[in-house]
């Protein structure tokens, strides 16, 4: 069924009694032409792509919980395509494109709020380094303001402009970023691939990968085995640990990311704000929570969880940025695992196996990549080549030379 | 857990005071070794998902190399020592 305003209407006359739920819960089948690991936001946009623009549909996604259970329902759903380097900006911004047509597209509501994205620099090197790259996002045809202080205070006048030691001298703005229900990405690409003929399979978790020589012929799952021309991986946080399966040692680092949610408030933030003496971020959902974040624990963790020293460390930058923060009580934080890859970028390209395909090391920029991975690994999975906007997220770029390190912090994955 | 980490030197002390380098995947290779065992030893990991070898820098404390055992899955931190312990290249 397509959802519409006379859809809604017609159900509250019934009563809403005849709602379907949005997606089938298929047994698997022996086989697929495409089996996609991991049914997070990546690997249900992959499925979505596959099925409604590459016209692949024998598809299966098998995830090993419920289906949105990893980082898709555990980020801070920032979306923005504010990057530097030349690999990275085309990419994020045809993510930013796809964002703008997505409710549309899958006929779902993700309440994407172009709200705006605010960096703050501190001092006159963060404001050369924030020009330049401002600059270099509106030559990829990218927005990008630079605001001074009069204008920061017009916009927002809750900040500590006049902080001692990290005194706000403006910041960088992209008019165009904002924020999505997390949650509704997953379900609105899983209910559109879903209406594609894709079979989304969860509690479904693949525990080995079967071969031929160079080639994957299936896989085995805690549902049976199943056979298929092409494997997917989209398994981000847990890479390292499926790709062993093949053998493979992947240049990615599992570690825990928090996040945090306060007490509802009145309407106080309504963009989405970035510190820059520190990191934290920090944006206000519809429900009037504060939706904020920072930095990694800086270990590696396969857990969900994080420690309290980051919670601190994320309750001090957000202190210095906002002291109004100092008595809103925090309700909830939760952790996500993220790959974090050795010079911070994505890795999405094909393996030394030949029908092998994988997608990951996000880092924790995952989310506002979405549509892209999605849209991209669709279009490397159906024609064996990567789309012109992912054509530096290869898996070789380490071994060349060929880093894409927005940080520049090097081969040291904890400090991307 | 990681909240924390029982210092050879110095007793319990909180994980602030750490600076973690992470897994050593392979001990590092001579100047003049080929390309690949850079590649590896730079860009490569284990990343378990399980018991994890790993250093930490007491950086605000002793000062002193550590090599920790720790569960990536519990945050258990099952053994320390100084890293100086360690034969020069051994696999940490």
């Amino acid at each position: 069924m397509r959802y519409s305003a006379l859809s809604l209407l017609g159900n509250a006359f019934s009563k809403n009694k005849n709602w379907k739920p949005a997606w089938r819960n298929p047994d698997p089948k022996p086989h697929y032409d495409v089996i996609i690991i991991g049914g997070g936001g990546h690997g249900l946009a992959t499925a979505y792509y596959l099925s409604k623009v590459f016209g692949v549909r024998n598809v299966a996604v098998l995830e090993k919980g419920y289906l949105g259970s990893g980082n898709i329902g555990r980020n801070t759903t920032i979306i923005r395509s504010n990057y530097l380097l030349e690999g990275n900006n085309p990419f994020y911004e045809f993510s930013m494109r796809l964002w703008e047509g997505l409710e549309q597209d899958f006929n779902f509501n993700a309440m994407v709020s172009q709200r705006g994205v605010i960096n703050l620099f501190h001092s006159d090197a963060q404001r050369d380094a924030y020009t330049r790259r401002g600059n270099a996002m509106r030559l990829h045809g990218v927005d990008a303001d630079l605001l001074n202080r009069d204008q920061l205070r017009e916009k927002l006048p809750f900040l500590d402009y006049e902080n001692a030691r990290f005194p706000i001298m403006g910041g960088l703005m992209q008019a165009r970023g904002g924020t999505v229900r997390h949650d509704a990405v997953a379900w609105g690409f899983a209910r559109g691939a879903d209406q594609n003929g894709v079979d989304i399979i969860q509690n479904c978790e693949v525990t080995g990968i079967d071969r031929d020589g160079d080639q994957i012929t299936g896989v085995q799952t805690t549902r049976g085995a199943i056979t298929c021309n092409k494997l997917a991986m989209a398994v981000a946080g847990s890479s390292s640990h499926v790709a062993k399966m093949v053998d493979m040692r992947l240049p990615i680092e599992s570690h825990a990311l928090q996040a945090f949610v306060s007490e509802g408030l009145k309407p106080f933030i309504d963009r989405v704000v970035t510190f820059g003496a520190g990191h934290f971020y920090v944006s206000q959902s519809d429900k009037g929570g504060l939706v904020f974040g920072g930095d990694i624990e800086g270990y590696n963790s396969y857990a969900q969880r994080g420690n309290l020293a980051c919670v601190e460390h994320v309750a001090e930058a957000g202190m210095a940025m906002i002291p109004a923060l100092s008595r809103v009580r925090i309700l909830r934080s939760w952790g996500g695992i993220m790959d974090m890859s050795m010079d911070g970028s994505p890795i999405m390209d094909r393996t030394h196996l030949s029908n092998l395909y994988f997608n990951g090391g996000w880092c924790y920029g995952g989310f506002k990549a979405t549509p892209a991975s999605g849209y991209c690994f669709a279009h490397l999975l159906a024609n064996d080549t990567p789309h012109e906007t992912a054509t530096a997220f290869r898996m070789d770029r380490f071994a060349r030379g060929y880093l894409l390190d927005e940080k520049g912090v090097g081969a040291q994955a904890n400090l991307h | 857990m990681s909240s924390l980490v029982k210092c050879p030197h110095c007793g319990l002390r909180p994980r602030e005071e750490f600076t973690i380098r992470g897994e050593v995947a392979t001990p590092r290779p001579d100047a003049g070794a080929d390309e690949a065992l850079w590649f590896d030893h730079v860009y490569l990991r284990d990343n378990p998902r399980g018991e994890h070898r790993e250093y930490w820098h007491h950086s605000g404390g002793c000062r002193r190399w550590l090599v920790l055992t720790r569960n990536t899955l519990t945050h258990e931190t099952s053994d320390v020592v100084d890293a100086s312990t360690l034969k020069l290249g051994e696999r940490a």
